[in-house]
């Protein structure tokens, strides 16, 4: 068979892109390297919505963060993500830092930024009274707000599998070749044939333009590690707290999730290597003093987890979206990296906008479309009715796997079953939250192996923790 | 609603001594909740030997010890519900849980023991521990029940960080299957576990222990591949040049347990900052009327015997909180000091009033060779007990007699210290 379109990548604007094709009558699929989606940048990075001042007027960034931070409240609602419009502060420290807040104010204003105000210490400290005595003043971000990343690209990616969209994983592309009406993508998992690209591959998208004669952008890969505090310190902060921007970025964050943990991070480096995930010394130690000089309460004794995320960081510093020069019907969705997460609702429409131009009409709105997901049963945050009723219903809502989060069997069977489901241990993490909690997987991990063998009737040991060779177990002992 | 006497949170050692010293002393409507599918905790998957020594005076594997406790509970009238999730306890002692069965489930209880034991310390605990984050790392008790309950190797090559007594006993556990386990390294200048333990699971394999000594990163990006370890200074500060990789498929955490007091705090209980339980007086209450916790929710022990003691003296306590509250009335307290070398004492409060010799346990901050464990009662030495050796790893504990108890007054100082 031979799709409209292939969309290289399962990242969130991979996902999202797929879904808003799926409201067309157009046959896509979603092609994925490894063993889930949103493995990328979009399961590593700040998970905030920024409300869109940092960039520099008139690039697509600017333009593409302020409309999806507009959209994102409603998309989150259609896809039952959580996300809470928590508000942004980008804290100064000295006369110079305030002169910077007021030209990231100027700057928002140009960019169609709504509810902006300028703060001064006695201000800033009475929204946040655990921010460092030596802040100076802020600038306040009414409309900036915190998404859960990685649910955004599932719940994208589910939405438009129930839509029609066809999901393949572990399917890593190698060659791309051309006859001019169709596209012959070679991957681990088979050829695919297609009348359309889209390539949203992340770190790689640069090695997957060059497949089609495309050099015209490159990709410096740039890391960023990061610390999740525990719940119990969730609430030090209740907006986003940035220090003032460099040309590395938008430095190092204090902010609440939306599950209630804190996340402080990230640093900023030019790794030079496209997936290497290792947190440092150096920098784990940089995010430990840098939080501080926000909010000194900030302790990594809270620490539950640490990781490194990896930005695709293009070259001329824009995205870089558009039919690619050397083939119109390859269209680029590169260079995505913050605030790509805030922008990909956008995003996704101006992508379909590029496509259909290549396309030279806009395709037939698919009368099926859905664009609502159900929202996943939540145990944790059910009433007692709820809960008696749920547990009635099904009894395995009714046992506990995961007891830092309070996660429910019903709940992990839910995930491996949902459309482009859970496949391994961390899959069931990122869906469920079970294992994301203080003891990390120590008392649940075994048992969503014993659960994960039994949904999917494969032996123990060939489940993985993330995919490829990542397995936990070996063979039966003697 | 479901009325009952007694709820007791955790079917363990400590929940089932707890319930069993209960019913003993007269408690009629008691019931054991416990998340796992059977009753013994985490004894069923230490399936070595060394527990009983002290109380049944005979070695007995975990599984076995857990039995003799199981059958007395089979032949009671205690309630038991396995498979069941205690999720949260009111102020009003209302006991919240849910199982596949029952859906559910909410008791009145007139008292609560929390016998919820403790959890592993995770990697996630390791603030500075830098690398990647591939499989094949996991703590010394996950690694534990996949190969002794789930009958599965975890690792081939292993490298342990840390030397409790479950990194210990994994140590010769997984030697005993055929893995190679490299060596066990342990950031402090001494071993956190029990000396037999050292002897029996490291000596006797030829596995080397090494002392001030700590991973600081991890290699791999899918399985495991290797570590970096390296030798910290007194202040844990890696001491440079001194980087060594090692090869391995596995990184096994014994880097200390933390008890699980998440219904605990739930309800409000004071908390004891150092041992990370509640602070409670000498019959294990907590400071929430009729609240009484035991086992490793409230210290981390070293010995399951100890558990056991504990627990009787909760369950006791218990009792007495529902038989004869008025009891409680007349207390007066007064906390014991922590003296020099010592970094917790357990219980925090005592009631000067007691009919019963109180005992408390204690442990010390660093390492005390040819110590001695001082007793004193408004400056007067009561008790003054030589030791050979005074480590963290090892649990101490002085007995305050009644005739002692008699002499004090609410402004009474006791303190326990070492003598060095």
């Amino acid at each position: 068979m031979t799709y409209d379109v292939a969309i290289i990548g399962a990242g969130v604007t991979g996902a999202m892109t797929a879904r808003l094709l799926s409201s067309y009558k157009l046959k896509t699929v979603l092609v994925e390297k490894t063993n889930d989606v949103a493995m990328g940048a979009s399961k590593a990075n700040s998970a905030i919505v920024h409300a869109g001042f940092d960039a520099k007027p008139g690039t697509l960034k600017a333009k593409l963060n302020v409309k999806g931070c507009a959209m994102m409240p409603q998309t989150c609602r259609d896809l039952s993500v959580p996300y809470k419009n928590n508000g942004s502060l980008v804290v100064a420290f000295s006369d110079e830092e305030m002169d910077t807040v007021r030209e990231l104010y100027d700057r928002g204003m140009a960019n169609g930024v709504q509810g902006m105000t300028i703060l001064n210490q006695a201000e800033l400290r009475a929204l946040e009274p655990k921010i460092s005595d030596e802040a100076k003043g802020a600038l306040s971000a009414g409309t900036a707000g915190i998404v859960c990343p990685y649910e955004l690209t599932i719940a994208s990616t589910e939405n438009a599998v129930n839509n029609g969209v066809d999901f393949m994983r572990n399917a890593e592309v190698t060659a791309i070749s051309d006859d001019g009406e169709i596209f012959t993508i070679t991957t681990a998992a088979g050829e695919i044939r297609a009348k359309y690209i889209i390539n949203a591959a992340g770190c790689y998208s640069d090695v997957i333009a060059r497949m089609v004669g495309d050099d015209s952008f490159d990709i410096a890969v740039r890391s960023g590690e990061y610390y999740v505090l525990d719940r119990s310190v969730g609430n030090t902060v209740s907006h986003t707290i940035f220090q003032c921007p460099t040309i590395m970025g938008k430095g190092i964050l204090v902010t609440p999730t939306v599950d209630g943990n804190l996340l402080i991070g990230p640093t900023a480096d030019d790794v030079g290597e496209r997936d290497n995930l290792a947190t440092t010394d150096a920098g784990l130690a940089n995010v430990r003093k840098l939080a501080m000089k926000s909010v000194p309460s900030v302790s990594t004794r809270d620490a539950i987890t640490s990781f490194t995320g990896l930005r695709a960081h293009p070259v001329s510093d824009d995205f870089v979206i558009g039919a690619s020069k050397a083939n119109a019907r390859f269209i680029n969705a590169a260079g995505i990296e913050s605030p790509g997460l805030s922008a990909a609702p956008a995003t996704a429409e101006y992508v379909a906008e590029k496509l259909f131009a290549s396309m030279g009409a806009t395709p037939e709105k698919n009368p099926d479309y859905n664009p609502y997901r159900e929202a996943p049963v939540r145990f944790r945050h059910m009433t007692a009715e709820e809960r008696t009723a749920l547990v009635k219903e099904n009894p395995a809502y009714g046992r506990i796997i995961c007891r830092c989060e309070t996660i429910t069997e019903g709940e992990i069977i839910d995930a491996i079953k949902a459309p482009a489901g859970a496949r391994d241990v961390d899959g069931v993490k990122r869906r469920t939250r079970a294992g994301m909690g203080r003891c990390q997987g120590g008392f649940c991990g075994s048992k969503v192996v014993e659960i994960l063998a039994r949904e999917l009737d494969v032996p123990v040991n060939t489940i993985t923790k993330f995919g490829g060779n990542s397995n936990i177990l070996y063979e039966r002992t003697k | 609603m479901i009325n009952y006497d007694l709820v007791v949170v955790g079917g363990g050692p400590a929940g089932m001594a707890a319930a069993l010293k209960a019913e003993e002393c007269g408690v009629k409507k008691i019931i054991i909740l416990e998340r796992a599918e059977t009753l013994g905790g985490i004894l069923e998957q230490c399936i070595h030997t060394g527990f009983g020594l002290q109380y049944f005076k005979e070695e007995l594997s975990g599984p076995e010890y857990a039995g003799r406790f199981i059958e007395l509970v089979n032949k009671s009238n205690i309630d038991v519900k396995t498979d069941t999730m205690v999720l949260n306890i009111s102020k009003d002692n209302v006991v919240t849980a849910v199982n596949k069965d029952d859906g559910l489930l909410m008791f009145n209880a007139k008292a609560v023991v929390l016998a919820m034991g403790c959890r592993e310390r995770p990697r996630g605990a390791l603030p500075t521990l830098a690398g990647t984050r591939p499989s094949g790392i996991m703590t010394a008790g996950t690694a534990q029940k996949y190969v002794n309950i789930d009958g599965y190797m975890p690792g081939k090559k292993i490298v342990i960080l840390g030397s409790g007594d479950i990194g210990l006993i994994m140590a010769r556990r997984m030697t005993l299957e055929g893995a190679e386990v490299k060596m066990v390294c342990e950031l402090m200048p001494y071993s956190g576990g029990l000396t037999r333990n050292i002897v029996q699971c490291l000596n006797d394999f030829d596995i080397p222990l090494y002392l001030s000594t700590t991973v600081i990163k991890t290699h791999g990006k899918e399985r495991l591949e290797g570590v970096t370890i390296a030798k910290v200074d007194e202040r844990f500060n890696v001491i440079e040049g001194t980087e060594q990789y090692v090869e391995c498929d596995t990184l096994m955490l014994s880097v200390g347990l933390i008890p699980e007091n998440e219904l605990t705090t739930g309800v409000g209980i004071k908390m004891d900052p150092v041992t990370r339980g509640a602070y409670v007086s000498e019959m294990r209450e907590t400071d929430h009327p009729g609240i009484f916790a035991c086992g490793n929710v409230l210290q981390v022990h070293d010995l399951v015997d100890f558990v056991t003691l504990e627990a009787q003296i909760a369950g006791e306590g218990a009792a007495k909180y529902i038989l004869d509250k008025a009891s409680f009335d007349n207390a007066e307290y007064i906390e014991p000091v922590k003296g020099f070398g010592v970094r917790y004492i357990v219980p925090q409060k005592m009631n000067i009033k007691s009919e019963k010799d109180i005992e408390l346990y204690f442990r010390v901050g660093a390492v005390y060779p040819n110590a001695k464990v001082v007793l004193e009662a408004d400056g007067q030495v009561i008790s003054s007990k030589k030791k050979i050796k005074l480590a963290p790893g090892e649990m101490e504990s002085v007995t305050v007699p009644v005739s002692v108890l008699k002499t004090l007054t609410k402004d009474s100082n006791v303190t326990v210290r070492v003598e060095v």
